[in-house]
């Protein structure tokens, strides 16, 4: 296998910290400590790792209401997204975005995002402002979204104008089978999303987005051909969301237990363990290191959300402007 | 069955026949009844029909369609009048445009209020504009409905109420029912009118629950009601705001002062002359409003209000509104975000020298 040391380490541990946050973050919103709506992507975590284990934080990510995995996958730290969630003081955007708008741009991460299909084409602007700075090899797009987002129009057009401009995007869409309780096979019309891909003049691949390895081959190329000027990939992972669609959401009211085992026993991180133990690439005491540091981490990051202020309230007249004439607060 | 008490149909409706409804449950009704008195009408949306069996084909219903709304609809009707659509705003608001303007009434659901933006192109240059620029030739009988509002912790992209900017479009009818006796009435008037509705539902106001008389009737669009009759000040609702103004009524009769409620429930076309009688009774207003200030419907009416009663004013008119930002995700900061009875109060006393 191809994939150093340090970067199978990385991969472990990034999987491992995105099934626990969200674990984490789910047990915290059902005890009530979140603040609103959270959407988990536990069962996900192979698309994000595989790709930005390829990324740096000159590369930009769009994310989407499922955004946790992507965040994490990009840098950020699990205690700032816990307080997020938590909507305290010293969140990643104290305590103003929650769950959905979790964002660093200290970290190419160009934000989760409520609106489904909004982000699209905001990683194809980060591609087009790395073209225009002639950095293209060393700044790509990458934008995620999910099966249910490829019906918007806005990826289209998106699509068309990476192609167009010949930007260095990746188009990673995340099939896990379902938008909200819909079936993907009742919503969309092509039976592999990413055979749309060559009416837009791009490679398109589907990849089995429960397979760690086969995401980061498979993005590894895509990413290589953006950095070298030859433009977009469409790259359609198949994947699969543990629980409901958010928080409070009952799975079994439109999926079959059969399916949900299915999956189950395909989980990307017991794939992972048991190809790196076959392949003696790590050793079950080094990975249950990295596990036990990050059960440490998700009660350190919980810690410092409950523990955390809240944000003053002035802070709700802050930031809607860079500046503006007017008082926000306005009529009051 | 019980009769009402309060009485949400103005006066002489005391003793009519009737049930305390949940507004959701009322909405479905309606719906439904609609469905049954007109085949032309037909349902799409995200997600309406709960998704489907994988062997059977068969639709689930799993959510009740978002919020409830259509929950048992799609058993009855079946998935070619409760259409689920996908994620395409755009397409399918087009097409329920391009639907009425070739003889159906199709009603959306639109989800989130936010998501109207995903669709406005539709909604601006072909629902609103075909009958005019087409010189009469054709109508579009559609109706639209969406969650605004909030207080849900949905943060800043889920939670608008910009109901003013489809008020501010010739060819666009807006309505924003304030509790279950409203909503079954503006419904029906909204589906079965010609032009293009939309019909706007706060959050806040889905699970509470009010006095719904048994018979069918309509509310004509455009008009506004009292809810509360008084003299010394006049609060200006709409949405759930109205509910805002009753409970600053109740704080204010209790320090002395008498305050008229009324709830608008039109915002297009709406009641000129029940805010216009209301202030030349009491000399002073108030408009509640949870959308943000500029260009606002609390401006309009207070612009109208300016115009027309302008002889009767004892004060200047206000404004409680929102303040000029996006929702915040953090509750402290999203309860300070929305107007409250606590705001109204404080204005109105300011306005009449007390304290
Ligand atoms: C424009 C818009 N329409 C509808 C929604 C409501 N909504 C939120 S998530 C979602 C499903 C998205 O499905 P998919 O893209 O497959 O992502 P997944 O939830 O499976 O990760 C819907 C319909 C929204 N947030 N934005
Ligand atoms: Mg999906």
């Amino acid at each position: 296998m191809d994939i150093s040391k340090e970067k199978l380490e990385w991969i472990y541990t990034t999987m491992y910290r995105i099934r626990r946050f969200e674990e984490t973050m789910l047990e915290q919103t059902l005890k009530g400590n979140s603040m609103g709506v959270a959407h988990t992507s536990d069962g996900q975590e192979a698309p994000p790792t595989g790709i930005c284990a390829h990324l740096t934080d000159k590369d930009w990510i769009g994310s989407t209401h499922r955004g946790h995995g992507h965040c994490i996958s990009k840098g950020l730290e699990t205690d700032k997204m816990m307080a997020e969630v938590f909507g305290k003081a010293t969140g990643q955007c104290g305590g103003k975005g929650g769950s959905m708008h979790i964002s660093d741009f200290s970290k190419g991460m160009l934000g989760a995002n409520g609106i489904v299909g909004a982000s699209i084409p905001l990683a194809v602007g980060a591609a087009l402002t790395a073209k225009l700075k002639g950095i293209e090899n060393e700044s790509v797009g990458v934008s995620f979204f999910g099966d249910g987002a490829s019906s918007q129009g806005v990826l289209h057009e998106a699509m068309n104008l990476a192609s167009v401009w010949k930007l260095p995007v990746i188009f990673a869409c995340e099939n896990n089978g379902y938008a909200e309780a819909t079936p993907s096979w009742y919503a969309v019309s092509a039976e592999d999303i990413s055979a749309r891909a060559e009416g837009y003049g791009m490679p398109g691949v589907v990849v089995d987005g429960m397979d760690v390895f086969a995401v980061y081959d498979a993005a590894g190329e895509a990413i290589a051909r953006a950095r070298a000027g030859e433009g977009p990939t469409f790259l359609e992972m198949k994947t699969y969301r543990y629980h409901g669609h958010f928080h409070a959401d009952d799975t079994s009211k439109y999926r079959k237990a059969e399916e949900e085992e299915h999956y189950k026993k395909l989980d990307s991180i017991k794939h992972f363990e048991r190809t790196v133990s076959k392949q003696k690439l790590m050793t079950e005491k080094k990975m249950k290191s990295i596990r036990d540091s990050i059960e440490q981490e998700m009660l350190d990051a919980v810690e410092f959300a409950l523990s955390s202020p809240m944000p003053d309230v002035s802070t709700l007249y802050d930031d809607v402007y860079v500046n503006y004439s007017n008082p926000i607060a306005g009529l009051r | 069955m019980t009769t009402s008490q309060t009485n949400p149909l103005g006066p002489g409706y005391e003793g009519v026949a009737g049930s305390e409804t949940r507004f959701r449950d009322i909405f479905r009704d309606t719906l439904r009844a609609e469905m049954i008195r007109d085949e032309d009408v037909f349902l799409m949306g995200e997600d309406i029909s709960g998704g489907f069996d994988k062997d059977t084909k068969e639709p689930l219903d799993a959510w009740g369609g978002p919020f409830a709304a259509t929950k048992g609809l799609v058993q009855e009707f079946g998935p070619e009048r409760i259409r689920d659509a996908p994620i395409s705003e755009a397409g399918f608001v087009g097409a329920a445009v391009g639907s009425a303007l070739t003889g159906m009434r199709p009603v959306v659901d639109l989800m989130y209020f936010d998501f109207v933006t995903v669709a406005f192109d539709q909604l601006l240059s072909n629902a609103a504009k075909s009958r005019y620029m087409f010189g009469g030739q054709t109508k579009v009988p559609l109706t639209l409905f969406a969650r605004s509002g909030a207080g849900t912790g949905h943060a800043a992209q889920h939670s608008e109420s910009f109901y003013s900017m489809l008020a501010h479009i010739p060819g666009l009818k807006v309505v924003v029912p304030s509790d279950p006796y409203s909503v079954k009435g503006l419904l029906a008037a909204a589906i079965r009118d010609d032009d293009p509705v939309f019909v706007v539902n706060d959050k806040k106001l889905i699970n509470l629950t009010g006095f719904v008389p048994d018979e069918e009737y309509v509310i004509e669009l455009g008009k506004g009601r009292y809810m509360r009759r008084g003299s010394d000040v006049t609060l200006v609702g709409m949405s759930y705001t109205t509910v805002a103004c009753q409970k600053a009524a109740d704080q204010l009769a209790e320090i002395g002062i008498d305050a008229e409620v009324i709830d608008m429930m039109s915002l297009s076309p709406f009641d000129e002359d029940i805010l216009i009688e209301s202030v030349q009774k009491t000399n002073n207003v108030v408009i509640v409003d949870e959308d943000t200030p500029r260009a606002s419907m609390a401006s309009e009416f207070a612009a109208v209000i300016a115009d027309k009663a302008f002889d009767y004013l004892d004060a200047p008119v206000k404004r409680v509104t929102a303040p000029h930002s996006p929702v915040p995700y953090n509750r402290d900061l999203e309860i300070e975000f929305m107007p409250s009875a606590e705001d109204v109060v404080g204005t109105v006393k300011n306005m009449l020298g007390r304290e």
